[in-house]
């Protein structure tokens, strides 16, 4: 069978000119929110990154059938389990895609792992996926905890910031959001004042700012996300802290967060990204089609993970000739990555993708050209420092 | 209307007599199990086991709602707390699954003995809000408690070996032993709901004085019924936790009490069967309109809405009126 | 410089004083539920969907017509007010005649609705409503700075408030509301026409929600899940009060918003809870609550 398989193939081969797959159809699952904190930074936009992707990649002409579905997680790590686990075993999905909320990958990570398939991490914060959490059937492309905390940390220390208080959720997510980001600053220099955690979700963090402001720390770190992070954004505003010479340190926050905060709220604020739409002419063009395909909304990093993240895979199967974990797995990995929104990278032995980080500036509404103009580039992260050193992880796929 | 019910209960109670079970429920029980002996060859059994596990948490709910009168707006307490403590023993302890299980729904019992020991003291919606208040506080722990892994929570649990023997990592012989448990805790709330305990239950919860004034000690019943009520829910959330290897915040929060009211209204409170159909209502439609998002809370609502203004027998209440037979 | 408990005073009483903004949301949100408990009968589980409205159309009336915030503080509470009266009308009306539970039940799925249809709208990110102009700013207390905006909400969650209290208490449409809880039979053969009081009456406890979301949009971000989990707490602080107590929803409004301020300061980690860790301890000494008469 498989070998009059491989014998049609060969002869289609021979009878096209240009080298055509032996049919191989995937199956990619995008699974995020969809309606809740993370919908719009992840959403129905990842699904519209991953289309673009195999539009891009020109699947069809190659042979491969491409199929994508969707599905919404709710955040919660019981509900993603449960979606993996009946994609895996009933509806024949080969790679899940994105998958924000820490907890929620965790959950997938594993089960991918149990499955021998493929998960391709946009969406989710923790530096455990590809640490102690590693799996040789994840790649984690975006962003991580670390690569967050450390892009901030050391950026605020460096200008100055060097004396810190934290605005913790009181939540896993949150604490090794703090205790990353505490190490960093202690290692560049800087001192740690104190830390308030908060309950999660939170409303009201008008007493917490005060404690925080009573600190007299130069820079208030936020170690929380979604709403949680603009809603403090917006009260330390009110409150005076930013005028009264305290800076805010957001360590994760995402462009849709901003244009929701709007600009005179927003300005000044420093944060860590892996992508802003407006970096290069390749990116612009890339993010002009994307709103056109998205109600207009420019794209998150998470998107462009996606989108980048697909692509990569998409290459490897072709690569591979096949769509065996294994065997794709290994050409991702050996593979430099390409493509227009990180540019050149690599996958590493433990799963991470490397590519250059930012850290920018939330401008002003008098910088401001127009709608979703807002970052402005403090610094480019180049991939070697922007991420964990391979060796640090305890990632027991390292030797 | 909760007339009729309760005299078709007066008769079918006298027709069972001392056979037990009357034939019509004889026959829909031994549909149901054929029906769910076969349902993992058909559907996918992760799924029916969830089905499965919310049924038997549905009808513990019912339990004290229908039968017992008391409206807990946080059994997710007892759910989450034995799903915790059943991760918990099978994954750091290392118990096997039978064990881990038995564990969680210790743990559930007691924590219904205290909380239900103090709520019963209250009724109505004092009642309601007792216990939720309770519920909030157990969520509260579930976050900060160094062993429940906050909002990631307990992953990755071992299903183990079953007494250490058979392997339960295949998803069909874990069905069997899943089904097992649950059938064995629908018998067991049957057996409740017809004993003379449960008679006196009935008669509590349509008129407290006169069972007072007949010489029944109201608060010991209250208190029985609540604890084993809150037992099988643990005996469920602990299943649960076996079934997904994961226990998680989402089965201690307070849209989980919702939820399994939901279920027990759409299906019918009081009635044997509307629970296992709510519950299978429900857990289906979760699944097959995961894909609409924001528009599930919006279903679940009007379910909510249309229940409770046209059916509020709920759809086994309604069928039972119409055949005029106690389901 | 003396320290109570290792906090500075000056931050103690800044701390009380946010505590006190917080609760007049709380006041402001269960005097209306008070008032509906009192005389529907009816626990709205909408309530916190119904703020969130409140919210998002005082967003809606600056975003797509234009109408500043001082319109909205007027227009926003009658129209929501509207929508509940409409909502009372079609269904809750049909439950006066049965048990609680079922008026909870379909508040609780009418809530389920509403949110979910402004998230499937909006998102959940939340949209952006600034200060109005006349109220930015703040005042340095020398303990703390705070914002002008902060002071006006207080003042009018205290003068609502207030104004509600009197009403219901001392003069004569008070007095019918307050007869007809007693006894709707008798009250409606004196010729008053006790449904449309019911009627008006979850209007205005609506309205009443709405009013807390119009003062909140500044503030909080304008979210559809912004009531949903403020409204178990608020719950908790009408049980607490003792349900359908006017003044008890007012005076514990107030106070467990400084007990959870205090909480902030001592425990953080247990601010979300203390308030339900109150509420069973209330229940369980004092049933009716702080301010309610034993039935």
């Amino acid at each position: 069978m498989r070998k009059a398989k491989l014998l049609l193939a060969s002869v289609a081969a021979i009878l096209v000119a240009t080298p055509v797959l032996a049919d191989v159809s995937v199956k990619i699952g995008v699974m995020n929110d969809r309606s809740g904190t993370y919908a719009d930074l992840s959403g129905e936009g990842s699904v519209v990154a991953a289309r673009m992707a195999v539009e891009d990649f020109g699947a069809a002409d190659k042979g491969i059938d491409v199929t994508i579905v969707s599905a919404d997680h709710q955040n919660k790590p019981d509900i993603a389990s449960n979606l993996a686990r009946q994609w895996y075993d009933a509806e024949g999905v080969d790679v899940i895609a994105d998958v924000p909320t820490s907890s929620a990958a965790l959950a997938v990570n594993d089960i991918t792992r149990e499955k021998n398939k493929i998960f391709l991490v946009s969406g989710a914060a923790t530096s455990d996926l590809t640490g102690k959490s590693c799996s040789p059937n994840t790649v984690h492309w975006t962003y991580d905890t670390w690569s967050l905390a450390h892009g901030t940390g050391q950026a605020m220390v460096e200008t100055g910031g060097d004396s810190w208080f934290f605005l913790t959720a009181d939540y896993a997510f949150g604490h090794a959001l703090e205790r990353d980001t505490s190490e960093v600053v202690k290692d560049s220099g800087g001192e740690v004042l104190g830390a308030v955690r908060h309950p999660f979700p939170g409303q009201d963090f008008s007493s917490f700012l005060l404690q925080a402001q009573a600190s007299g720390a130069k820079v208030i770190g936020l170690a929380n996300a979604g709403a949680d992070t603009t809603n403090a954004i917006k009260q330390a505003r009110e409150f005076g802290i930013t005028q009264g010479g305290q800076s805010l340190a957001g360590l994760l926050i995402f462009i849709t967060d901003v244009h929701a905060l709007g600009l005179d709220t927003a300005q000044g604020l420093v944060l860590t990204e892996a992508f802003y739409w407006d970096l290069n002419d390749q990116t612009r063009d890339w993010a002009q089609r994307f709103a056109e395909a998205h109600n207009g909304s420019m794209p998150t990093m998470v998107h462009a993970g996606v989108y980048a993240s697909v692509l990569h895979y998409l290459k490897a199967v072709e690569a591979a000739d096949s769509k065996d974990a294994e065997a794709v797995m290994a050409k991702m990995k050996e593979m430099p990555s390409e493509d227009p929104l990180f540019g050149t990278g690599e996958v590493r032995q433990d799963g991470r993708h490397v590519h250059d980080m930012y850290l920018f500036q939330v401008k002003s509404p008098d910088e401001s050209k127009g709608e979703w103009d807002y970052y402005k580039t403090l610094a480019i992260i180049a991939a070697e420092r922007a991420f964990r050193p391979l060796g640090e992880g305890e990632c027991p796929l390292v030797q | 209307m909760a007339a009729d019910i309760e005299t078709l209960d007066k008769q079918s109670a006298t027709k069972a007599g001392a056979a037990g079970m009357p034939r019509l429920h004889q026959v829909i029980f031994a549909a149901l199990l054929a029906l769910a002996l076969a349902a993992p060859f058909m559907l996918y059994p992760v799924f029916v086991m969830k089905v499965l596990c919310f049924v038997l948490f549905a009808c513990a709910f019912n339990l004290l709602l229908g039968f017992g009168g008391l409206l807990s707006f946080g059994h997710a307490a007892y759910f989450g707390s034995a799903s915790y403590v059943a991760a918990h023993a099978a994954k750091v302890w290392g118990l096997t699954p039978e064990l881990a299980i038995l564990c969680g729904t210790a743990a559930a019992a007691a924590l219904g003995f205290v909380f239900g020991g103090l709520a019963i003291r209250r009724a109505g919606i004092y009642f309601a809000m007792v216990t939720l208040a309770f519920a909030q506080m157990v969520y509260f722990f579930a976050l900060q408690a160094p062993f429940t892994g906050g909002e990631d929570g307990i992953q990755a649990v071992p299903r183990g070996d079953l007494l250490g023997i058979i392997s339960l990592r295949s998803d069909l012989t874990l069905y069997f032993f899943v089904l097992a448990i649950v059938f064995t805790g629908l018998l067991l709330i049957y057996r409740i709901v017809h004993s003379p305990f449960g008679q006196v239950l009935k008669a509590i919860r349509d008129n407290e004085p006169r069972a007072v004034s007949l010489g029944y000690r109201v608060n010991r019943y209250k208190l029985a019924i609540f604890v084993l009520s809150a037992t099988l829910a643990g005996l469920a959330g602990s299943t649960k936790a076996l079934v997904f290897q994961l226990a998680s915040l989402t089965d201690v929060h307070w849209t989980m009490s919702g939820e399994v009211v939901l279920m027990t209204l759409l299906g019918g409170m009081g009635t044997v069967f509307g629970p296992i159909v709510g519950a299978a209502a429900i857990v289906t439609m979760q699944n097959y309109l995961a894909g609409f998002g924001a528009w599930v809370t919006v279903i679940q609502g009007t379910i909510f809405v249309i229940g409770v203004l046209l059916f509020r027998e709920g759809i086994v209440g309604v069928l039972s009126r119409w055949l005029k037979k106690s389901l | 410089m003396f320290e109570l408990l290792g906090i500075p005073p000056q931050a103690l009483f800044g701390q009380l004083l946010l505590g006190l903004i917080n609760g007049s949301f709380y006041a402001l949100l269960s005097l209306g539920l008070a008032v509906i408990f009192g005389l529907l009968n009816i626990i709205n589980f909408t309530h916190g969907a119904q703020y969130m409205m409140g919210a998002f159309v005082a967003w809606m009336l600056l975003h797509y017509l234009g109408i500043g915030y001082w319109w909205a503080l007027v227009i926003v509470p009658v129209a929501v007010g509207l929508t509940g009266i409409v909502l009372e009308r079609l269904m809750i009306s049909r439950l006066y005649h049965l048990d609680h539970l079922y008026g909870l039940l379909l508040t609780f799925g009418l809530a389920l609705i509403i949110q979910g249809l402004f998230r499937n709208q909006y998102g959940i990110s939340g949209e952006a409503y600034s200060i109005p102009s006349q109220l930015v700013g703040a005042q340095n207390l020398g303990f703390m700075f705070l914002p002008n905006y902060r002071l006006w909400v207080i003042a009018v969650s205290a003068a609502v408030c207030l104004g509600t209290w009197f009403v219901i208490e001392k003069t004569r449409l008070g007095a019918y509301l307050r007869a007809a809880t007693e006894n709707p039979v008798l009250v409606g053969a004196f010729g008053i026409n006790v449904p449309r009081l019911v009627t008006l009456t979850y209007g205005f406890g609506v309205g009443l929600a709405a009013l807390a979301g119009v003062l909140a949009a500044p503030i909080y971000s304008v979210n559809p899940n912004m009531g949903a989990d403020l409204i178990i707490v608020v719950f908790a602080v009408v049980v607490i009060g003792g349900m359908g107590s006017i003044l008890g929803a007012i005076v514990t409004g107030f106070g467990l918003g400084l007990i959870e301020g205090l909480t902030r300061v001592f425990y953080p980690e247990g601010s979300a809870v203390v308030i339900f860790v109150i509420m069973a301890i209330v229940l369980l000494v004092k049933p009716a609550g702080l301010f309610g008469r034993t039935a």
